[in-house]
Formats: structure tokens, C-alpha cells, sequence
């Protein structure tokens, strides 16, 4: 069962001091929201335990793993604020590649995962001629074939329309009720049950 | 060993659906070559004394010219960020990353160069030395300049810096080079030149993607 800790984080950007001594543990089946305003860090938090960036002060460990560790990395799936997508490149050779840095999924299970994120018939459109809604379609396609243990979702719901919202929602509850673990930051109401909330 | 060439494979589509990135500095190579003649003297004697170091300069400034691109687009849209946090080894997908650019930049220049070469003056023998040393030197001037690349990633209009951070590395390649191919000219022995050249790719090849996935990790945060 895994389990995310996180003790005494401390982050500073430029003079600012976002956070400090920030601890929390997130354990399987949790889902965690990070709630604040804008510029409180919760991007920075995601980045930090996604192992871009680095905290001042502070450890964070995965069943033991240190944060950065091969262990660590190879459970984490991160959707940072950028589309992560080439406009030259299809729905489906985005998806191909940017699942293939951790794992190696067959074609036909990334086209099922598009058809489940309302992307049916656009999988060899090329992501440029794609709306901002459909680009974030095509990224969140990636949580229904992702096998990893922590997803660490920033604005996940930004640009999608209502139903996107709920098949978004919906794939974070099966991935919580299979054992994984979910954080995710929002400035939304989300519907998601037992969500635990961190405030920044 | 995958993940590279799915990198490489990946790297290699987004070039060819884009390939302004690439003609661009192609042409910046043929006619700033071309251009040479016209300003010097069309006499075949001077052309073919200063071809070698003019296909060399060249070629150094074309590839500069294309070193922008090569982590540019990946850090604006997200997907270094994806590398970064990859499991995978940062710097195999760095040397991948790399390994496209030669392929995209390289290769044509040491396919031209030829042409160039006669067009120049340049005899038989010293244009099979000036490909040689092409074809030995392009990948290291990829290698280094993937360095200065992923420093400047973060950078906006960073291409002046870029040259400052990275034609004083070029230096050494550029004399060995071209003087590989002017004593070619008077049948002289260029063994020496060239296992300089090929030292200088075996160090770019063992350290340039490390140092160049710590560059591009201190870019990001």
C-alpha cells in the first residue's frame, strides 16, 4: 500500500517564502486537493514532489523512497500547467511518446483511452489544429492507460467543459478505489468523494 | 535502449512536419559559402586556399544557427518537464535528443559539402579529408553546443549568448579541421589532425549529456 510523506517542506522563491515546514501524509486511496490563492505555492508544492524542482528545507518519501530516486520517479505521474504536446505531431504519436517515458503501452489501449477522454475520430489530428480543451483531453488520456501509483495533477479541470470535469473525476475515484493516490491543486469545487483538502 | 529511439524517432517526425527549423540553417550554410567568391576573387588559386576554412566556418555558424531549437520548443510546451521526470536516464534521452539534431543538421552538411567543395577549387582528395573531417567533427559540434543549448533554454532572444558560451569550444575543432584539409592540399600527413578530432568526439560523447541534463535541470526549477 503506498504511502506519500512529506516533513517539514520549506520553499522560498526569489525574497518569498511560499511554504514551511509543510508535513503531510497521503496514503493509498487519498485524495488530496491543494487549496490557496494565487502565488500560495501549490505549483511549486506539485513540481517539488513531481522531483523537477527542489525544496530549501524538507524530505519527501514514496514507501521509503526518497523523492528524485529511480524508485520514486517511476511512480509518478505529473500534469504540470503546459500541454506537454507538439503541435506537429497527432493526438495519438503525443500520447505514444509522452506515455512511452514511463511505460510501454500498446497503440490500440491509447486509442481506447482517447475515445474514454471524448477524442474519438481526432486521433491522428494534429494537436496544433486542437482546441486548448482538447489539448487537455488528449494529456488526461494518459491517467486511463498510467499504471504508476501517485498522480500529481495541477489545474487538471482547466479548460474542459462540464463533462470533461466528470470524466476527469471519475478517473481519479477509480484510480483512489484501486489503491493509487491522488493531488491534485484546483480553484473549483470539485465533486470528488473523501477528498482531504490542504489549504496553502 | 527504446526510449532512444523512440526519442530519436520522435525527435526526427517533429523536424520533418517542420522543416523551416531544418532548411534554415541549410541554406544559411550554401549561401554564406557561396557568397565567398563573389566578395574575395572567383580566381580558382585563392578560392582554393581559403575553402576549407570557409565550408568550416560555415558550417559552425549553421549549426549554431540550429542549436536554439534543439531543447527550445520541448521546454516552452511541457515535454522536458515530462523528460525530466521520467524514470528514465536523462542523459540517454539528452544524447537521443542530439543524435536528431546531427542527423537533421550534420548529415546534410557533410552531403554538400562536396559540391561546395568543387565549387571552391577544392580537389578530390582534399574534399574526401574535408567530409572526413565533417563527418568526425559535426556530431561534436552538436555534442558541445547541446551544452550552451540547455543552458540559455530559459532564456528569451538568448542567441547572442549562445555564440559567447559556445564558439570559444568550437575554436579547437575549427583549427584541426580546416588544417586537416590545407595540408591534404600539399599531400601532407593529417593523421595527427584527425585523432585529435575523433578525441575531441569521444570526450563530447562521455560527458556532454551529463553536464547537459544538469544544465537543463538547473534551467527548469
Amino acid at each position: 500500500m503506498p504511502s506519500l510523506n512529506v516533513n517539514n517542506l520549506s520553499c522560498q522563491r526569489g525574497y518569498n517564502q511560499l511554504f514551511s515546514e509543510l508535513s503531510f501524509e497521503v496514503n493509498s486511496g487519498d485524495v488530496l486537493r491543494i487549496t490557496g490563492t494565487n502565488g500560495s505555492g501549490k505549483t511549486s508544492l506539485l513540481k517539488i514532489l513531481a522531483g523537477l524542482n527542489a525544496a530549501e528545507e524538507g524530505k519527501i518519501t514514496l514507501d521509503n523512497h526518497p523523492v528524485k530516486s529511480d524508485e520514486y520517479q517511476s511512480e509518478v505521474f505529473y500534469l504540470g500547467h503546459l500541454s506537454a504536446l507538439s503541435a506537429e505531431l497527432s493526438s495519438i504519436e503525443n500520447l505514444e511518446f509522452l506515455t512511452g517515458l514511463n511505460q510501454s503501452i500498446d497503440q490500440q489501449r491509447l486509442i481506447e483511452a482517447l475515445n474514454k477522454v471524448g477524442l474519438e475520430g481526432y486521433e491522428n489530428e494534429h494537436c496544433g489544429k486542437l482546441s486548448a480543451g482538447q489539448k487537455r483531453r488528449v494529456i488526461l488520456a494518459g491517467l486511463f492507460v498510467s499504471n504508476v501509483k501517485i498522480w500529481l495533477l495541477d489545474e487538471p479541470f482547466t479548460a474542459l467543459d462540464p463533462q470533461g470535469v466528470k470524466i476527469v473525476e471519475e478517473c481519479i475515484s477509480k484510480h483512489c478505489a484501486q489503491g493509487g493516490l491522488c493531488l491534485f491543486t484546483t480553484h473549483q469545487d470539485s465533486a470528488l468523494p473523501d477528498q482531504k483538502v490542504l489549504a496553502l | 535502449m527504446n526510449i532512444y529511439l523512440q526519442t530519436l524517432k520522435r525527435d526526427l517526425r517533429v523536424a520533418i512536419r517542420n522543416p523551416s527549423s531544418v532548411l534554415n540553417p541549410l541554406l544559411f550554410f550554401i549561401i554564406s559559402v557561396s557568397l565567398f567568391p563573389l566578395a574575395i576573387s572567383p580566381e580558382a588559386s585563392t578560392l582554393s586556399q581559403i575553402a576549407a576554412g570557409i565550408i568550416w566556418v560555415a558550417s559552425m555558424l549553421a549549426v549554431l544557427l540550429s542549436l536554439n531549437a534543439l531543447f527550445h520548443h520541448d521546454f516552452e510546451n511541457g515535454v522536458l518537464e515530462q523528460m525530466v521526470i521520467s524514470h528514465h536516464s536523462l542523459p540517454l534521452l539528452i544524447l537521443s535528443k542530439i543524435t536528431a539534431h546531427w542527423i537533421l543538421t550534420g548529415i546534410p552538411i557533410i552531403l554538400l559539402s562536396p559540391l561546395l567543395g568543387l565549387f571552391l577549387f577544392l580537389d578530390g582528395e582534399s574534399v574526401k579529408v574535408l567530409m572526413l573531417t565533417l563527418l568526425l567533427a559535426t556530431p561534436s559540434l552538436s555534442l558541445i553546443g547541446a551544452i550552451g543549448a540547455s543552458l540559455i533554454v530559459g532564456i528569451k532572444n538568448s542567441g547572442m549568448l549562445l555564440s559567447l558560451l559556445i564558439l570559444p569550444l568550437y575554436i579547437p575543432i575549427l583549427i584541426f579541421a580546416s588544417s586537416a584539409v590545407s595540408q591534404a592540399q600539399f599531400g601532407l600527413d593529417i593523421t595527427g589532425q584527425l585523432y585529435f578530432l575523433a578525441a575531441i568526439l569521444v570526450a563530447s560523447i562521455m560527458t556532454t549529456p551529463f553536464v547537459s541534463s544538469i544544465a537543463l535541470k538547473i534551467s527548469l526549477e
